[in-house]
């Protein structure tokens, strides 16, 4: 007799002789509450850690304030060699905030044909000391036209190409322009070997060469300049 | 010894201890009592809770023949991290996680707190310890077979534990902001983000944001405080409870005892 209950059981409450079961009632209501305490479980769960985990991850997709800030009149700047500028990069923190660019006028010389798409002009080449290595601060040593990386050796020419040491790509740029006679340096952009320009800047370590630049996927929070 | 007989002053007859009566038992003393109280309260509570059962189950397991002191490193790494909790609750007290603050408050606590330089010494010498302990304890179980069935969990637990005790070493070094905790983060970050494809997005996490910004040192500190230490002491649960579970091994030089009936040739 019990070889086969499951198969025998109609799929109405009414012929399974639940008390107080209706007509053409699936459902039991045991099931029904169940589904429902579930339900208003995951949904007051939702409640509090959603907004809990947009809270730790806002940061990550805010949009950065385009700011531009002047470091020098434009006579302080010579196509030949690089003046070191202090400027705050990350506002808000201090002096941890700041930090040191290399500024020069631009040079056709080296520089080659200048991108005549690029925001601000880009008459002056402003170089981040940010090492294209892990981020350490390298430095210009003007005896041998070279930027030096203390950590780990990393080497970068003149414009800011590798030397030698470990760097996955050139130095990362600012933009600059010029207002009411002073240079100013505005958002970050990084460039790969070929000096191709990417408005969303990388991290360090991260190459911007062939597969390299699918595989570290810009933000998506970077500011359009025009 | 022989007890003292007081002297007994003249009473009415009244106020005289009374003699016993045949067949009633001793009525208890004071003092027998006031010896007893401790079993008594305990008694009290484990009536209600009867966690002398678990007690025993935890502290009274067979242990294998051969037990000898590398058992002793898992516990030696689980107080490692006892310590840094406590002097990390009482470095708490006096440190403050703000960009402009925190190397004043960490110089502040080095410098001028009572027995403030050991304190913060016990801190960052014992995670040293602490890491150092753990893979020792790894090292024992692994040279001991210990991760084989059926204590493969236990090996995975004992896994995420190491790597969330990275995770402290590399949120920890940031907080006194000097020099080298700034230029570590930097680097750290970055090799984070250097990961393929997640990378960029896990290294914007650990900043909170594209730059070292206002928020980087709060937010290494509260996971360094909130985060990771109450997943260390969940995970450290589990891991004792697994091991008293299931039991630790024999050392592998120990072979069992067959029994004589037993040994194939003889059968």
């Amino acid at each position: 007799m019990a070889k086969d209950r499951r198969q025998t059981k109609s799929k109405y409450t009414a012929d399974r002789n639940i008390p107080g079961a209706f007509e053409g009632e699936t459902v039991t209501r045991r099931r029904f509450m169940t589904g429902t305490v579930h339900a208003g479980g995951i949904v007051a769960t939702a409640a509090i850690v959603l907004p809990a985990l947009g809270f730790a991850l806002g940061p990550v997709f805010e949009k950065k304030e385009t700011r531009w800030e002047a470091v020098g009149p434009t006579d302080d700047f010579t196509p030949e060699t690089y003046v070191p500028k202090v400027f705050t990069e990350s506002y808000g923190i201090g002096d941890v905030g700041k930090t040191t660019v290399y500024v020069r006028a631009y040079n056709p010389d080296i520089d080659g044909e200048k991108d005549p798409e690029i925001p601000g002009g880009g008459d002056f080449v402003a170089l981040s000391t940010r090492c294209m290595h892990l981020g350490c601060p390298v430095r210009f040593v003007a005896a041998s036209e070279r930027f030096i990386c203390p950590c780990h050796g990393g080497v970068y020419d003149f414009t800011g190409q590798v030397d030698g040491g470990p760097p996955v790509r050139p130095l990362d740029h600012f933009y600059t322009r010029v207002q009411d006679g002073q240079v100013e340096i505005g958002p970050r952009y990084s460039v790969n070997s070929e000096f191709e320009r990417f408005p969303a800047y990388r991290d360090p370590g991260q190459d911007l060469d062939g597969i390299g630049q699918y595989l570290y996927p810009g933000r998506f929070s970077t500011p359009k300049l025009d | 010894m022989a007890r003292l007989k007081l002297p007994i002053p003249p009473l009415p007859p009244a106020l005289l201890p009374r003699p016993k009566r045949p067949g009633q038992a001793e009525k208890a003393k004071p003092l027998d009592q006031a010896k007893e109280a401790g079993i008594h309260a305990a008694d009290w509570v484990d009536e209600r809770t009867t966690l002398s059962g678990a007690l025993r189950w935890t502290m009274f397991r067979k242990v294998p023949k051969g037990t000898n002191w590398f058992y002793t490193l898992g516990s030696a790494a689980m107080f490692a991290f006892l310590s840094q909790a406590v002097t990390g609750v009482f470095l708490a007290m006096y440190y403050t996680p703000s960009v402009t603050d925190a190397y004043e408050s960490t110089r502040h606590i080095t410098n001028e707190v009572f027995l403030g330089e050991f304190v913060r010494g016990m801190h960052k010498w014992g995670s040293t310890m602490m890491v150092i302990l753990i893979f020792l304890h790894m090292g024992r179980v692994f040279f001991f077979g210990a991760y084989k069935y059926p204590r493969e969990i236990n090996w995975i637990i004992g896994f995420v534990l190491l790597v969330l005790t990275f995770v402290m070493s590399l949120t920890g070094y940031l907080l006194p902001f000097d020099q080298r905790s700034y230029w570590a983060t930097i680097v750290a970050a970055n090799i984070t983000a250097s990961g393929p494809i997640v990378g960029p997005f896990l290294g914007d996490f650990l900043r909170g944001g594209a730059e070292f910004g206002a928020t980087t040192l709060s937010r290494f500190y509260s996971i360094h405080m909130l985060l990771v230490p109450g997943l260390i002491a969940a995970l450290i649960g589990a891991h004792i409870y697994l091991v008293t579970r299931l039991g630790t091994t024999a050392p592998p030089w120990l072979k069992a005892d067959v029994d004589e009936r037993l040994r194939e040739d003889e059968v």
